[in-house]
Formats: C-alpha cells, structure tokens, sequence
C-alpha cells in the first residue's frame, strides 16, 4: 500500500533490468539468534535456485563475506543494540539499493527489547550475568532497523515464514513491490478451519491483534497465540485485553501478554502500559 | 400459508420412514453404495463440533451438546443416546463449496518465453454430509445464488456443489445463540436436502428431498415411521423454534437501517470490535474472497489463487492508493449493511440465516441481534 518512492522504483528496475540478469544480494546480522536467516539456509533446493538467480555477495552464516559489498537487496537481521551497530546498519543502508528489515528483532526490536522498559538499560542485567561486565558495550536501547535508516520493505516474525521471504524475494526479482498481508491472524486460521482456541477453551488467544504470516502455527496445535509476528494493521489491543480480563486474567497477566517478543512495537507498548500501570 | 403448510406436512409424514438408531450405519453404506465415497458428519474435535470423515455411526458425537453464548462455545455431557443433540459448530457446508484457498488457474512460462494458461483439475471426490442443519440449507441456496449465477456460474463452486449429498437433521436443540426461527431459515430443514431426518430416542424419521435420496432410502427397506413418531419429531422442532430466545426484530432491516448510517452507535460497536474477520469466516452466507497470484521462486511457472477475504480486513476497501473503510466502525457498518440491508438488493432476501456463529465466534463476543436493537432502539435515528 506504501506509494514507492524514487529510491524503491529504482531499485526495482535494477533488480528487474535484463541486462543484469543477476542481482546481486546480501544478509546481514545485528543482535538476533540467527534464526530468520535460516529461512534461506533451510529452504533447500529453494535457495539453490536462488544462487541461479541472484549473486549472493554478503552472508556470513552461510559462507560469502563481503560486508561492505554494495548490493541491489540487504536484507537485515536483528535489532540495533550496540553503538558498534549502529553505525553498521547505516554503511549497509548506503550499500543497499532495496533493503529489507527480517524478522521480530530486525522490526520492532525483538525479546531484547524488553531491556527499553528498564531506566538503567541492559546495565543491571549485565552486571548479573557476565564475569566482566566492562568488556560488553551495549546501547540502553535494542531498537527495530527502521527507527535508524529508512526500510523499503518489513518482514514480520519470530522467526520469519520462509515462505513469504520467499514470495517477497521473487515479487522484488519481477520488480514489483511485495504485497505483504497484514490482516489478522484469525484470518488465517479461520481459512484453516482451526476451532478458535479463545472461543472453545478461553485460551487469552492473541490472533486477532496478530500480524499474520505464520500460517496459524500455534492455533493448529490448540494453544494460543502469543504474537510473534507483532501487531496486525488496526490492532484493537484495549479490546482484547478487556477480554483477557473478562477470561479471568489480573491486569498484570494482561500487561503480559503484550510484553514479550514484540514488547516495543508501539500498539503492544501502549497496551503493557496502561495494564502495568493498573496492576 | 398455514393450509399450505399442513398439506405439506402431511406429504412429508406419509413418506416418511422410521430408521431404528442401531441402523444408522446401514444407512452410511447405502450412500456410500450409491457412489458417495466420502462421509463426512458432525465429529466432536478440538471443543466443538465440526464436519470430518467418518466411518461408521460411532464416530458421532454422542450424549453431547453444545453451550453457545456470545463469544463462548462449550461441548457438554447431555443425558440419553442422541447423536445430534446440539445446534452447530464453527463451519459447516460453506467450506465444502466456497474453498478456504483455492487454485483457479496456473500460468506457465515457455523456453521460448510463451504463457499459457492452465485450467485446474475440478473432480471433487462424491461428498455426503450427515448432519447438515435448517440454517446451513438456507445459507447454501443463497451462496448458489451468488456462485451459480447466470450468466457467469462459478465452476469451482458449481463442481463442488455437484458433487455433494445432504443429509440433514432438523434442529431439536437449538443454543442460545440460535435466532433462526426470527430468520424464518429454521429449524425444519424445508429445502435443498437429499434426506432429511428427526432424531428421536430411539431412531430417526427419515424424508427424501430428491430422486436420488429415495434412491438411497429405497435400498433400505425401512417401514413407515408411525404417526406418533411423526408428531413427535414436528413436536420437537416446534419446542426448538420456540425455546430460540434471540431475534431480529424484522427480515427486512433495509430502510432501517440505510435511515441510520449516522448513528452513533456504530462508533460504540467500533470501540469494541476487533475488526478481526471471525464473524465473516464462521458466516455460511459471507463470501468475499481476495485473489492473488503465487509465483514459482523460479518464475516460470504461477498460480492464481483465491482465498477467503473479509470486509474486516484493510485490503478489501483497498481502492488505488486509499483505505475507504479504515476505522473499524466503518467496517462494522459495511458488514451489518450489507448482510442486512443491501443484501436485499443483491440478492432478494437478507443475508442472515439466524445460526449465531457470529454471535459465538466473536472472540470478544459483539452480538448481531443486540446490535441492531441498539441501533433500532434509539429514538433519535441521525443524532
């Protein structure tokens, strides 16, 4: 729905243009597990038509390293944590002609952004954990790609769905722009014929503030969803945390529920608020 | 309209035969024997009743019944032996015809950089589905209405529809959600079914609704269901319509509700709705659909596929650049509106059969009746 910008139109002709059949691509890590790269690392024959297709410059977990390689398409894994980091994440940006942010670290921050909400930062947790603290340099914030340089496209997820980096990735190869669905994920799951775990068993189920995207993993197990894809377009999260109350939860059970993966997406945010403040 | 319905009635039960309960897998063979090679029937699962393969009569639920109430569904212990003695679950026949996702056509891309285009394969497997409510019956006439209208017939619905067989059983248990009576949709299944059958205690009366399920019936050799079996089974479906305590106040909303497109009501609706889409998945008359193509990572080959979509959802009012209904009361409104009101004009009767899957399956449990109440109630329509 975004109106592309020159930057993205020509990016796109780049990657669609005959005379360089051969884009050239890079993955780039910052704080994260590894996970959301393996979307290409696991997809198997998928990503050996992909080598057919594109030169895959940069992509330290997998082999080629060429970091400041300039590229046709970044895509970039995990959350800006470390001044180190930060300045990384804009020679990728100045390298990049399409860049797209991967996965719940890389969009909203990630499980390390629940440091945001401490007024000391990662400090108090740092000194609890490691022998020499001095040695770890750390920014108060782990904070999404977007909130340092500008991101063409955002691919929600803990992890990402391989198949939609993968749809993504051939729509950018066509030189359209990807077309990412951002209904709920009761969406999803109700074309799955899943019986909704929130109605059936009062599970504090969290779909339907839910950016889909995952293919309805957890409902199709019958446990709830805990949002790892972060907020859908047009979250009602005060509605659905009214409910969680209504299914017994106390408030800071409530808070809870928007205070983990995503916990820094601002629509979670506001919600942990104001039930942290309730409870 | 009453005489009518009496002769009717006596048709119905001069035809009807009496099915002992221990039977009812003879009749599960007879269809399968009449090339119907999948059953599907109500199967307990997962908390609520949904429609799977079953081999035999044992796989129905028994001695249990579902708990409706806005935005809860339980299954619970009921006395007795009976196999159907629940109203509905999440879905019924509206993904057997109308597909959750589906395939219409694939594209390839030649050596020589030709397209063509592929048709899909349409021989759906012969279906029968055991258990198929009033409701569900008058929801699928009305999907056929919009799937199977000339002069473009839908022929993935069409070969769908074609290939499935109705048993339905009229309800005798209706939940708290259940306002079919007020719809005039239920709980006699009156049309659109293959058998139709009463639960009683100790078996079932069975009709025939077409050629085919007198076929079936015929192969039973089953004796006339007596009279007061035949009074028993009216009498039950009578007790439902009348034990149904929600309803709408009319069946045709359309002036009414057109006069209040300005209400403030929708403003309250739309602070409590999750514009989540559950109300149109569950609906078996709701059937708007997105299409999209999935390509190959190659790019040479892609498949255009459709998929359940809902007004709920920020893409369907998705115009050029725009969002025509980005406030959730917008999408509320147009989903009431249309169900409700332009229904009428579209297809010639409202939208809404009176199965309360909206009503149950609303995770925060906004209730369609009391919502035009609301709206109907206050005095002051444009306030």
């Amino acid at each position: 729905m975004a109106v592309q910008n020159r930057n993205q139109t020509d990016a796109l002709d780049r990657l669609n243009d005959r005379s360089n059949p051969r884009p050239r691509i890079a993955v780039h890590k910052f704080s994260s597990c590894d996970g959301c790269q393996l979307a290409f690392i696991n997809a198997g024959e998928a990503l050996l038509e992909l080598a057919q297709l594109v030169d895959i410059v940069h992509f330290a977990e997998a082999g080629p390293m060429d970091p400041d390689a300039a590229v046709d398409l970044a895509f970039v894994e995990g959350s800006i944590s470390t001044p180190d980091e930060a300045e990384r994440i804009r020679k990728v940006r100045a390298s990049s002609r399409y860049l797209v942010s991967l996965g719940a670290c890389a969009t909203s921050g990630g499980l390390q952004a629940l440091r945001n909400f401490n007024a000391d930062g990662a400090k108090g947790w740092t000194e609890a954990i490691y022998a020499q603290p001095a040695f770890i340099d750390s920014l108060d914030t782990a904070t999404p790609v977007a909130e340092h340089v500008k991101v063409d496209l955002e691919l929600w997820g803990c992890p990402v769905n391989a198949r939609q980096v993968f749809q993504a990735l051939r729509q950018l190869l066509f030189g359209v722009a990807p077309v990412v669905d951002k209904d709920k994920l009761c969406v999803e799951c109700k074309r799955q014929q899943h019986v909704c775990v929130l109605v059936a068993k009062g599970e504090p189920c969290m779909g339907p503030v839910t950016h889909t995207g995952c293919g309805a993993l957890c409902p199709a197990f019958g446990r709830d969803c805990y949002a790892c894809f972060g907020p859908a377009e047009n979250p009602n999260t005060a509605a659905l945390a009214r409910r969680f109350e209504g299914l017994g939860l106390m408030p800071e059970a409530v808070a809870r529920r928007f205070h983990f993966i995503n916990s820094h997406a601002p629509a979670f945010r506001s919600e942990w608020l104001a039930w942290k403040q309730g409870s | 309209m009453d005489f009518l319905r009496g002769l009717l009635s006596v048709t119905m039960e001069t035809s009807a035969s009496f099915l002992p309960r221990e039977s009812l897998d003879t009749l599960l063979e007879a269809i399968r024997r009449g090339g119907f090679t999948r059953v599907l029937g109500p199967v307990a699962r997962h908390g609520a009743i949904t429609y799977t393969s079953i081999a035999s009569a044992d796989d129905l639920p028994k001695g249990l019944r579902d708990r409706q109430a806005p935005g809860q569904y339980r299954l619970e212990p009921e006395e007795g032996e009976r196999r159907f003695a629940w109203a509905n679950g999440p879905q019924a026949l509206k993904p057997l015809t109308f597909a959750p996702r589906e395939t219409l056509w694939r594209c390839e891309l030649d050596d020589n950089g030709q397209l063509s285009f592929l048709d899909v394969d349409l021989a759906p497997t012969p279906t029968a589905v055991f258990g198929v409510r009033a409701c569900d019956l008058a929801a699928l006439r009305i999907q056929e209405r919009h799937f199977l209208k000339l002069p473009y017939p839908d022929p993935h619905y069409a070969a769908r529809r074609e290939s499935l067989f109705l048993v339905a059983v009229h309800c005798s248990h209706p939940a708290d959600t259940c306002f079919c009576a007020s719809t005039g949709d239920g709980p006699r299944a009156e049309a659109g079914y293959d058998l139709a059958m009463s639960e009683l205690d100790h078996g079932f009366v069975v009709t025939a609704g077409t050629e085919r399920g007198r076929g079936v019936l015929s192969l039973l050799n089953l004796s006339p269901a007596s009279p007061d079996e035949c009074a028993q089974a009216d009498g039950e479906i009578e007790a439902a319509a009348a034990a149904q305590t929600r309803s709408l106040p009319s069946r045709n909303l359309k002036d009414a509700l057109y006069a209040r497109l300005e209400h403030p009501h929708w403003d309250q609706v739309g602070r409590r709705c999750l514009s989540c889409g559950n109300c149109t998945a569950v609906c078996p008359t709701c059937f708007c659909h997105a299409e999209q193509d999935e390509p190959a990572l190659t790019g040479s080959s892609s498949e255009h596929l459709r998929q359940w979509d809902s007004c709920f959802t920020a893409v369907h009012s998705y115009m050029g650049h725009f969002l025509v209904r980005e406030e959730t009361r917008l999408r509320y409104r147009q989903w009431l509106t249309h169900k409700l009101a332009s229904w009428h004009e579209q297809y010639g009767r409202s939208g809404c059969v009176g199965c309360g899957r909206c009503i149950a399956w609303c995770p925060v449990g906004i209730d369609i009746t009391a919502e035009v109440s609301a709206l109907l109630e206050s005095g002051d329509a444009q306030s």
